[in-house]
């Protein structure tokens, strides 16, 4: 069965330079066996001409609408909406808190749909996920507008003409756009402090060399999805008291509070703004949503009193060809999903169930909660200075006592043989302690990676019993011969055996390949 | 005659040694094998035409005509024993070293006990006329014989668990210390009745009795070692085959043996202490131990390790690597069963072309021999300059971007320095897990050899890569191209 067919419509929405589809990722679907078809100008805006797309595979129409599979990155319009297929399948942002109405339209047309910003927030569909990609450009976008607005430099400067202090930066949520924004002053040269009322975000934030800005009031703002929640009233009036403060000090605020399905929280309200220096620069990321800013209107610079509120809700537009090509890649990636012909809706998988919101013409009740699953304790390396417990060889008492018993039964045996073993027997035993001691210098010294060879060529050298064997050879056929005859024979396998095999694995043993260590040049 | 021989001997044990010495480094490890070959051929000459002067002289009517035989059996010995370890030598895989290796054992362990009753039965060179000479050769061919057949039944026995003949778990017998005692008393208690008896044909009763005592107790000993301790078994028994040979040279008063049989001891005896050191298990608790079986764990069970493991995907993995500045490879044994090296050459020659530094981490415990993950390497065609051992490598991980954890487990177990209950606690291992991001190749969740489950795989920055070492790694070859 060949797989879907899908369509990638120009977006219509104001402002919106993005497309779901990229050559890069048509070139993907197409090695799938998917067929896809792109709206002519569809990439236009983000700077993809047509050629490039029909260059990957794609085919250029003008209708995409008709196609089972439509994959989209704002909302659809209504108007858009009635020319979908029935039975068909869109995979889109779908907002609906934002587009009453929407979800319906699409049921009564017998859509199914699929809402990128419910791709849920699990290890696994990281790679899926708009929401964090697109709050990634954002935030940098974010910096950049600011610094654009702002009159003066980010870093520190020192020049003939005077000094400045670097920008003083507040970052007010520390999630995916604000770790972003936060990354992106820093990179600039600014002072960044960065507020949340998650504990989580404090590594983060540190991590990125900004300063954790705390409220006195303790209580955890830890939602679920990655997301804050609302915060209790005392909470919140401690959390003013402090914006306050940093209102007098900070150059540029940027904002990026937002709650799912809801209005973004009011967090800097007119008395905090006023508290800014004329000349400073707000950035309100959640613009679209309401705004954390009371004066901010949405697509708008305000100016008020010297302060520069920015609301722009196209930051990640404003980027439309990096954009593009990451939300591409995360459709891609959700179309994984929809198994080999990107057809099959399955109900049980845990990314696309949640973010399926319409199937079969009826409205999905989201998924019941899951249980929550115990978080797994986690598992914490040994400290970075753990040292191996050895077996405590060296304790001064053991060593005592080994030194004194062991020195005690060396005289003894010396005795032993001084008094009573025959002159010839004591001459061989002056050889094999000698030995011994010339074995245990010389193998000290031996490589490690050298002990196999060592190894093989112990095994040739103990076949010396040869000289044992071959010197019982006696002149008669008697068992003794015999013996001797056969002792030969293994020790002769030993030789031949052990002697080749070091040989051969010693072969084996090479430097770098002589063409690259010339490259090298001086090296030896 | 005599005083050429002794300088044509002292001349052999000088080659001996400096073939070890030799071995200590790369450049000059050919060079050493080559002094072997001629300390060997020079001993053997020199060995034959003493044997030669010695039986020419006594030529007469009977002998004269038998002396062709001998003269030819002994050539035709030495022809078919060096036709057979030359073909094993051609023929064995490199991941057949460790039971090349175990089965030699044996042999230099049989010839010693071959020699040893040759010599009882016809003891050239021996003054029998002087008791004590005599009572002190007697003691010398008892040990001799039974350190030989030790050594022979032990290194079959470790050549068989080797080759997967028998089953890599310790066969441990009730009361088998007390066995193991009993068989020594009776080693010992045999001698006596041997030294007293005058007739050749009873003693020899004795002493092959005492043989096969001393094989049952060879096979005892290794039977009761489990797999994972079969490096320390091997050089324990290398050792054991020099001791043989230094035996057979006291019984037959010869300089050469013993002096080659002490290197071979000794050199035995050094690798298993490393091996020990390594896995900080004392050479007795590896002998009379029975590793990992309930009896030498500590009191109270270790704590189920519960947690979650983070997958990786070969693509991500791959760009991962290609991003990477440092990477370090740890091959196990799992590498070698699972005949990946060739792949991982490749891999490494690809990183490498890319400008990425990949180095190889040993541990001293990799594989079923010492040194035996060096040779697998070098046989793919591994340089041998940027294959690491542990102590060199250990300091750098902390700056390394992925580290690659090839079908190895206890020797990257970060339990066996945090975690007191765990039977490994104490084994020095490397520090993979201060790596940015520490791989763990692996055909599903199973514990390693020894039984013991690993943190490793449930730490924070690590990520397992699921499924067979070598298409895993070939995937990775064609990603990282791509």
């Amino acid at each position: 069965m060949p797989g879907a067919i899908i369509g990638v419509p120009k977006e219509t929405a104001a402002a919106e330079r993005r497309v779901a589809a990229t050559p890069e990722s048509v070139k993907k679907l197409k090695d799938r066996g998917l067929t896809i078809r792109v709206e002519r100008g569809a990439g236009v805006a983000s700077g993809i001409s047509d050629e490039a797309f029909a260059a990957a595979g794609a085919e250029l129409v003008d209708d995409v609408w008709s196609s089972p599979l439509v994959i989209k990155v704002r909302p659809p319009s209504l108007a858009e909406v009635a020319k979908l297929q029935p039975r068909s399948l869109l995979v889109s942002m779908l907002q609906p808190e934002r587009h009453p109405g929407l979800l319906e339209a699409i049921a009564e047309r017998q859509v199914d749909a699929i809402a990128l910003e419910r791709v849920p927030r699990i290890t696994r569909a990281q790679k899926m996920d708009v929401l964090s990609s697109m709050a990634n450009l954002a935030g940098y976008r974010a910096v950049v507008e600011a610094s654009n607005a702002y009159q003066g430099f980010f870093g520190p400067q020192v020049t003939a003409a005077g000094s400045t202090p670097p920008a003083k930066v507040l970052v007010i949520g520390a999630g995916v756009a604000g770790l972003a924004a936060i990354g992106a002053a820093r990179a600039l040269g600014a002072q960044v402090r960065a507020f949340d009322t998650r504990a989580a975000a404090r590594e983060q934030v540190e991590s990125l060399g900004a300063s954790f800005l705390e409220v006195t009031l303790k209580e955890s703002g830890e939602g679920t999805g990655g997301y804050a929640k609302l915060m209790s009233p005392e909470f919140i009036a401690a959390e003013m008291a402090l914006f306050r403060a940093q209102a007098k000090e900070v150059d540029v605020i940027i904002t990026t509070a937002l709650v799912p399905g809801a209005k973004a929280p009011t967090l800097l309200p007119r008395d905090v703004i006023e508290h800014l220096k004329p000349g400073s620069v707000i950035v309100d990321m959640a613009a679209e949503q309401g705004g954390n800013c009371e004066l901010c209107v949405p697509d708008q610079v305000v100016d008020f009193q010297g302060v520069k509120i920015i609301g722009y809700t196209d930051l990640t537009s404003r980027m439309a060809s990096t954009a593009s090509r990451f939300f591409a890649m995360n459709v891609f990636h959700l179309l994984g999903e929809l198994g080999p012909e990107a057809t099959t809706l399955n109900l049980e998988n845990d990314v696309i169930r949640p973010s399926l919101l319409v199937h079969q013409g009826q409205k999905l009740p989201p998924p019941p909660p899951k249980e929550p699953t115990p978080q797994a304790p986690k598992v914490l390396p040994p400290p970075a200075d753990a040292k191996p417990q050895q077996r405590d060889l060296r304790s001064p008492t053991r060593r005592a006592w080994g030194t004194t018993i062991g020195s005690f039964a060396v005289m003894a045996i010396l005795f032993v043989l001084g008094r009573f073993a025959p002159r010839e027997f004591l001459q061989h035993s002056t050889v094999f302690v000698l030995a011994c001691f010339v074995g245990w210098q010389v193998v000290w010294s031996v490589t490690p990676s050298l002990h196999t060879p060592l190894m093989a060529v112990t095994n040739a050298i103990s076949g010396i019993i040869i000289v044992g064997g071959l010197l019982q050879i006696g002149a008669s056929m008697n068992l003794g011969t015999i013996l001797g005859v056969t002792a030969v024979l293994f020790a002769s396998i030993n030789i031949a055996g052990g002697f080749l095999v070091t040989h051969r694995m010693l072969k084996m043993f090479r430097r770098e390949e002589p063409s690259k260590s010339s490259s090298h040049g001086g090296h030896r | 005659m005599n005083g050429l021989m002794i300088v044509a001997y002292l001349a052999a044990g000088v080659l001996f040694i400096r073939s070890l010495g030799g071995l200590s480094k790369q450049e000059t490890a050919q060079q050493g094998n080559t002094y072997g070959v001629a300390g060997m051929t020079i001993a053997i000459l020199v060995a034959a035409a003493v044997w030669f002067l010695r039986e020419t002289n006594f030529l007469t009517g009977d002998t004269a005509l038998k002396f062709p035989i001998t003269l030819g059996l002994l050539i035709g010995a030495m022809a078919v024993g060096g036709l057979i370890g030359g073909t094993l030598a051609r023929r064995v895989e490199m991941t057949g070293m460790p039971e090349l290796v175990a089965i030699l054992h044996s042999f230099v362990g049989l010839a010693a006990v071959l020699v040893g009753v040759s010599s009882y039965l016809q003891p050239f060179g021996v003054k029998q006329t002087v008791p004590l000479e005599h009572t002190v050769h007697l003691i010398e061919v008892w040990v001799g014989v039974a350190v030989g057949a030790i050594t022979f039944t032990g290194s079959i026995v470790a050549w068989a668990k080797l080759k997967g003949t028998i089953g890599g778990k310790p066969l441990l017998l009730p009361g088998r210390h007390l066995f193991n005692l009993m068989i020594a008393l009776a080693i010992v208690g045999l001698a006596v009745p041997f030294i007293q008896v005058s007739e050749s044909a009873e003693g020899l009763v004795y002493l092959l009795a005492m043989t096969a005592v001393a094989c049952v107790l060879g096979v005892h000993l290794v039977m009761a070692i489990g797999g994972a301790d079969m490096p320390v078994v091997v050089s324990l028994l290398n050792s054991y085959s020099g001791w043989a040979a230094a035996a057979a040279g006291f019984m037959l008063a010869n300089d050469l043996l013993i002096v080659t049989g002490a290197l071979v001891g000794a050199s035995g005896t050094i690798l298993s202490i490393i091996m020990c050191r390594a896995m900080n298990r004392s050479i007795l608790n590896v002998v009379f131990g029975g590793f990992g079986t309930g009896d030498s764990k500590p009191s109270g069970a270790a704590p189920q390790i519960v947690g979650e493991v983070r997958e990786i995907k070969t693509d991500e993995l791959a760009t991962r690597l290609r991003e990477a500045k440092n990477v370090v490879i740890v091959p196990g044994y799992g590498m070698a069963v699972s005949r990946a090296q060739g792949a991982v050459k490749e891999l490494t020659t690809t990183l490498r072309e890319r400008g990425v530094t990949v180095r190889f981490a040993i541990h001293p415990v990799a594989g079923r021999l010492p040194g035996h993950m060096n040779v697998l390497l070098a046989e793919s065609g591994v340089p041998y300059d940027i294959v690491m051992e542990m102590e060199h490598i250990n300091p750098d991980f902390p700056s390394t971007d992925v580290v690659l954890v090839i079908g190895a487990n206890d020797i990257v177990n970060p339990g066996a320095l945090n975690d007191p209950t765990s039977s490994i606690y104490g084994m020095p291992v490397l520090e993979v897990w201060k790596s940015k991001m520490p791989v763990v190749l692996k055909r599903g969740m199973a514990a390693g050899y020894a039984g013991v489950e690993n943190p490793l795989f449930y730490i924070d920055n690590t990520r397992m890569l699921f499924g067979d070492a070598r298409k895993s790694i070939e995937a990775l070859v064609t990603a990282v191209r791509s």
